[in-house]
């Protein structure tokens, strides 16, 4: 996906007027265009936040890495213990952050929720009005999750947009789209494939990609 | 709060227009479908966009919506279906054979 | 009124699914909410965020990314509650700015 346009672009680079091309450094922080104008308000607004003690440079920095510590990997160990031990999956469906935090992941104050597809019906998880997901066990939220396309789409086509993921739902299973609206988060808790019997927890998980638990992809049995 | 509607009953969304911050979703309004879940009592968000209404708690719902309900043109099977979490002020009772 | 974020079920285009990584400030902008939010602070509400997302306006809203989004909501916040003024802001803002001028600059004529 394209960066947006430069509508709101300050050209920080400095531009060096010289016939043969000469390759801008690159800042370190800045990605390869020029400075965005919010780019630059968040600069300001750290620092300022800083020396106000308003926030402490150690919080932010521990933030973010908490921020980067977060994966679609914390999900998929969740859901091959559900698939291993029938009374954790009990626990989760009861109370989802609760049994994360048996698995040693902290989930914090919102509530999350594992939708437990079945033969009969095949979840997926959006948020329309803008972008809720589950950061605290998938990580931050692909860009396709919080674009147009899919939060205007997968309510009303489901199918359509599923196809375009590669995956096909049969018609005698009911598609049933969830819309983050408020407070709670969802997790689908994807059906184990056959041929997995032999699979550890381990590898179970690796087959668990972070679109099996927005609803967009199924996990394949290894080939 | 208690809570004012029951797992299983028709409810229908009100066919409201305000401006602000509105998390009922503007395609459910006016439309009909079934209590799925009792999510709990939470702040209400339309009050909280303003710095304001932590104390007021809303009751939620999770709301079941039958696609073709939804989508004059829904082109799934008929089982398909949407839920969407909306607060009990945005709910109506649905009387039996009510249109 | 259908407002501009509520697009459930308004046309589009195919999902685009290439993904980019997400630039050490949008991580920053996203921590800086997280600790805004927070019970320590409560300086803000991730409702108040979306809010003043939403009140950009489609032209905004369209052409700024995710977190330039937040940012710009943010910002407002602050601004509105006090917490920062127009003109300490306003000050930082090209303090930085010629800031990173000068270190590209320098990096330029190192790199020459």
């Amino acid at each position: 996906m394209s960066r947006e346009t430069s509508a709101e672009t300050v050209n920080i680079v400095p531009h060096v007027h010289h016939d043969h091309g000469h390759p801008h450094p690159k800042q370190p922080d800045l990605e390869d265009q020029p400075v965005r104008y919010h780019q630059l308000m968040a600069e300001a607004v750290g620092e300022l936040l800083i020396e106000k003690g308003i926030i402490a440079a150690d919080e932010l920095r521990r933030t973010i890495e908490d921020i980067d510590s977060r994966n679609p990997a914390m999900g998929a160990r969740l859901v091959a213990r559900a698939w291993v031990d029938p009374a954790f999956k009990a626990r989760m469906l009861e109370d989802f952050n609760a049994a994360a935090s048996e698995l040693g992941i902290e989930t914090g104050a919102i509530p999350i929720r594992a939708l437990e597809s079945t033969p009969e019906v095949h979840h997926v998880v959006c948020c329309t009005l803008c972008s809720c997901y589950p950061r605290m066990v998938l990580g931050l939220p692909p860009d396709w999750y919080k674009a147009r396309a899919y939060r205007s789409r997968v309510i009303r086509e489901p199918r359509a947009v599923l196809r375009e993921f590669g995956t096909i739902v049969p018609d005698e299973v009911e598609v049933r789209v969830h819309d983050s609206t408020a407070d709670l988060r969802y997790m689908v808790l994807p059906m184990r494939p056959a041929g997995t019997e032999g699979l550890s927890e381990n590898q179970l998980a690796a087959l668990v990609t972070r679109d099996c638990m927005i609803g967009t992809a199924v996990p394949a049995a290894p080939s | 709060m208690s809570a004012a509607f029951r797992i299983g009953q028709r409810v229908r969304v009100r066919r409201a227009f305000p401006p602000g911050h509105v998390r009922t979703p503007f395609y459910a309004r006016g439309h009909d479908g079934v209590i799925d879940a009792i999510a709990g009592d939470f702040a209400n968000p339309e009050e909280l966009a303003y710095g304001r209404g932590g104390e007021l708690r809303r009751a939620l719902f999770r709301v079941r919506f039958a696609q073709r309900d939804l989508w004059p043109d829904y082109a799934g099977p008929p089982q398909d279906s949407a839920v969407i979490d909306i607060y009990e002020h945005w709910l109506e009772p649905v009387e039996e054979g009510s249109p | 009124m259908q407002q501009h974020h509520d697009m459930g079920g308004l046309p589009a285009g195919p999902v685009e699914r290439a993904e980019q990584d997400h630039a050490p400030w949008e991580k920053r902008v996203d921590a800086i909410l997280r600790l805004l939010i927070d019970r320590k602070r409560r300086i803000m509400t991730v409702d108040e965020l979306r809010r003043g997302i939403e009140a950009l306006g489609p032209g905004a809203y369209d052409e700024l990314g995710y977190y330039e989004r937040w940012m710009a909501s943010i910002g407002e916040i602050l601004l509105e509650k006090g917490v920062i003024t127009v003109d300490e802001l306003g000050r930082r803002m090209a303090e930085v700015e010629a800031r990173w001028k000068e270190a590209a600059e320098q990096k330029l004529e190192g790199a020459q």
